[in-house]
């Protein structure tokens, strides 16, 4: 596995989907839909985003167009491929109370689909990476995850197109992708170059029989990987920010951004690392059934910290801060390193632009973390 | 892909539990003892003092709720519920025969092996007391494993205290002290006007032999664990048992996140040098 590219050409896309299908696996990929760059079913290479390219800044997504013989010269949408293993909204079990007063519960654990993901980026794997020690490697590991992700064979690109917003050079996530694929495929004006990253993605260009590529053309279609990443302006101040957080929860640019943030959770929304959920009973007409679902979740809302009679964090400031000092302290305690893989979508779906790698450099350059 | 065994525990799924019997503690805390319709899973069940169950109200949720019955005890799961809300008002229209759903036990429960042979100091304020009276019945009904017991107990007025006769029965043991504190006193109260913390200077304990556990509201668990340190007590003989918003149980949903931790999973007993640095500041 790994430094032994074969060739597919831009027209062999489709047989590569083809040979997916053939074993089983439903396709996703990026697609245009109402001016964003989504993850839906695809049934044709042609489908792909060809000839389009993303702007971003913050609070800002735009698409235009750009080379017609690149499919993947965007860099990200507004929703990694975290929905295809951490559902958005699922029903967990039914419950019944029979005539003679027994309850019986029953787990809806979701179907065996096989689902092939096309055009993952390094931000999105290093994601999927935390989710899966988060939803997989604890005490209790979660079946309904697990069932999914189980199922999931992931088809990466490399990225060369990054976005303003994008900061994973920084952050160590990117733009290569390095673990956590089936198959990554590198974009070149040749063609793509494909490199299996698991025993099925070996097996499936095998089953391809694609030509090797020279040395030369890896280390050409590298370069370009690493210039896109030397191109991010963005970054934070360095990859472990816990102390230099903790050590500022009084600090005034907590003030500052709350008189700008709407509380409306569009961050935590679009990240892709974000795991928090609700769980509750649907309303149904029949008293004797019940129903219990999970449904993604923010720490920007007001029932996240409830406790009957108190709000734990009941305004703003209190919620940005829990952000923050979550996703870039918190989850070094919890999972060995930031929660934060530097995709900058919270940065462009941002209704007033609030970009967390402005307010940490603030805390920093103010809070102690200069010396 | 990952390869996962195509059958695995599911933590979220509740098993159905019986209400064996409901009994009123006051006007709004019942106790429902509880059992496990699977015999074999009931039999199996094991927990210790602290830890909790997810109960489940057909149709309405999920609440959090301390296992208060003996560990070693296994005819019934106790849980004592105050009814504030949804859920819990809910809970307290059901009796005996009734079912409910129930999941766990969870969490980190209080570190009773680090207890043996030394003076246990149990304060408790509000109306946080069912989770430490497991801890008083368990070292009562063990009596030798321990050295003296501190009992402290304060409430806001003296009607919300349960169980007094209990509290005046365990006065009366070997080597057990039981201070009471009232906020505000109602007619002949013979105990402490005042608040809890107020009490720990009347408590006579080995504070190199003590270990001491406190639950209730976190400004007085703070307060106590303050006054315990001025009486040289070490941090790591400080014990408290937090409350957060909770939904899974399992440290996935997020809700019960504390800075680094997760209460469900990390506590909800924790030692006082694991919160020190976020105890009492607000947001967290
Ligand atoms: C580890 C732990 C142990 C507990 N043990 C007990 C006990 O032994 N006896 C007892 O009476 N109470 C206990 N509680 C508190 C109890 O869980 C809440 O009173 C209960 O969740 C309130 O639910 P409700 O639906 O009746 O109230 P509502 O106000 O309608 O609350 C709605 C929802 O918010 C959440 N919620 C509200 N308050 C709390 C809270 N304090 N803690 C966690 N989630 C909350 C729940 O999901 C609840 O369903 C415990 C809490 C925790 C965290
Ligand atoms: S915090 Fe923002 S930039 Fe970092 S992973 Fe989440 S959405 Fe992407
Ligand atoms: S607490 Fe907030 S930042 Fe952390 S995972 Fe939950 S929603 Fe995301
Ligand atoms: S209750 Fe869900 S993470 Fe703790």
């Amino acid at each position: 596995m790994g430094k032994s590219h074969r060739v597919l050409a831009s027209h062999a896309l489709d047989t590569l989907l083809a040979a997916l299908r053939d074993d089983g696996y439903r396709c996703v990929g990026p697609q245009l839909r109402d001016g964003a760059i989504v993850f839906d079913t695809l049934h044709h290479a042609a489908d792909l985003p060809w000839g389009w390219q993303d702007e971003q800044a913050p609070g800002h997504y735009r698409l235009q167009h750009a080379d017609p013989s690149r499919a993947f010269a965007w860099a990200n949408g507004p929703q990694a491929i975290k929905p295809l293993t951490f559902a958005p909204r699922e029903t967990l079990w039914e419950s019944r109370i029979e005539a003679d007063g027994r309850m019986q519960f029953t787990a809806t654990l979701p179907a065996e689909e096989k689902v092939a993901v096309i055009g993952a980026r390094a931000c999105d794997l290093a994601a999927l990476r935390l989710q899966d020690q988060h939803f997989l490697e604890g005490a209790h590991a979660d079946p309904y995850y697990a069932a999914r992700r189980r199922n999931l064979f992931i088809v990466a690109v490399h990225c060369t197109a990054p976005a303003a917003t994008c900061f994973c050079a920084s952050t160590g996530d990117g733009p290569l992708c390095t673990a956590g694929f089936d198959l990554a495929l590198h974009e070149t004006d040749e063609g793509y170059l494909v490199d299996a990253g698991s025993e099925a993605g070996t097996a499936m260009i095998a089953s391809l029989s694609l030509p090797a590529a020279t040395a030369t053309r890896v280390e050409q279609a590298e370069t370009a990987v690493a210039a896109a990443g030397e191109r991010q302006t963005r970054g934070l101040p360095s990859r472990n920010l816990r102390d230099l957080l903790f050590a500022n929860l009084d600090h005034p640019q907590w003030d500052d951004v709350a008189a700008r943030c709407l509380s409306c959770g569009n961050c935590t929304a679009v990240c892709p690392t974000c795991f928090c959920h609700a769980e509750h009973d649907v309303p149904l007409l029949d008293a004797n059934l019940g129903r219990h679902e999970r449904e993604w979740d923010s720490c920007f809302t007001e029932g996240h910290s409830y406790l009957a009679g108190i709000v734990i964090r009941s305004d703003t400031r209190l919620r940005y801060r829990q952000w923050l000092t979550h996703k870039l302290g918190g989850w070094h305690d919890q999972y060995g390193r930031s929660g934060c893989t530097g995709c900058g979508r919270c940065i462009t779906w941002c209704p007033v632009g609030i970009d967390l790698t402005e307010e940490v450099a603030r805390i920093h350059a103010t809070g102690g973390g200069h010396d | 892909m990952t390869e996962a065994p195509m059958t695995m525990p599911n933590p979220s799924l509740p098993a159905e539990a019986e209400i064996v019997e409901r009994i009123q503690e006051s006007g709004s805390i019942y106790t429902l003892r509880l059992r496990m319709t699977d015999q074999a899973r009931h039999a199996a069940y094991t927990f210790a003092p602290g830890q909790f169950n997810m109960v489940y109200l057909q149709g309405i949720g999920e609440v959090p709720i301390s296992i208060v019955s003996d560990p070693e005890d296994d005819t019934v799961l106790d849980h004592t519920i105050r009814a504030v809300g949804r859920v819990t008002r809910g809970l307290e229209q059901l009796g005996a025969g009734q079912r409910v759903g129930i999941r766990g036990p969870f969490g980190r429960g209080w570190p009773l092996d680090q207890a043996c042979g030394r003076d246990v100091v149990l304060i408790t304020g509000g109306l946080g007391c069912a989770p430490l009276v497991s801890v008083i019945n368990y070292v009562v009904k063990r009596r030798e494993r321990f050295g003296r017991l501190v009992i402290l107990q304060g409430v806001k007025h003296t009607d919300d205290l349960i169980w007094h006769e209990r509290y005046m029965a365990w006065a009366k043991l070997p080597d057990t002290q039981v201070l009471l504190a009232a906020d505000i006193a109602g007619q002949g109260w013979p105990h402490h006007v005042g608040l809890v913390t107020e009490l720990i200077d009347r408590a006579r304990f080995d504070r190199d032999n003590a270990i001491a556990m406190m639950c209730g509201p976190e400004r007085m668990m703070q307060a106590c664990a303050e006054a315990l340190l001025a009486r040289n007590m070490a941090t790591e003989n400080l014990w408290l048992s937090m409350e957060r918003n909770m939904h899974c149980g399992v440290g996935h949903c997020g809700h019960c996140q504390l800075g680094p931790h997760f209460v469900c999973r990390d506590g909800p007993v924790f030692n006082y040098t694991e919160l020190a640095p976020l105890l009492g500041v607000r947001g967290f």
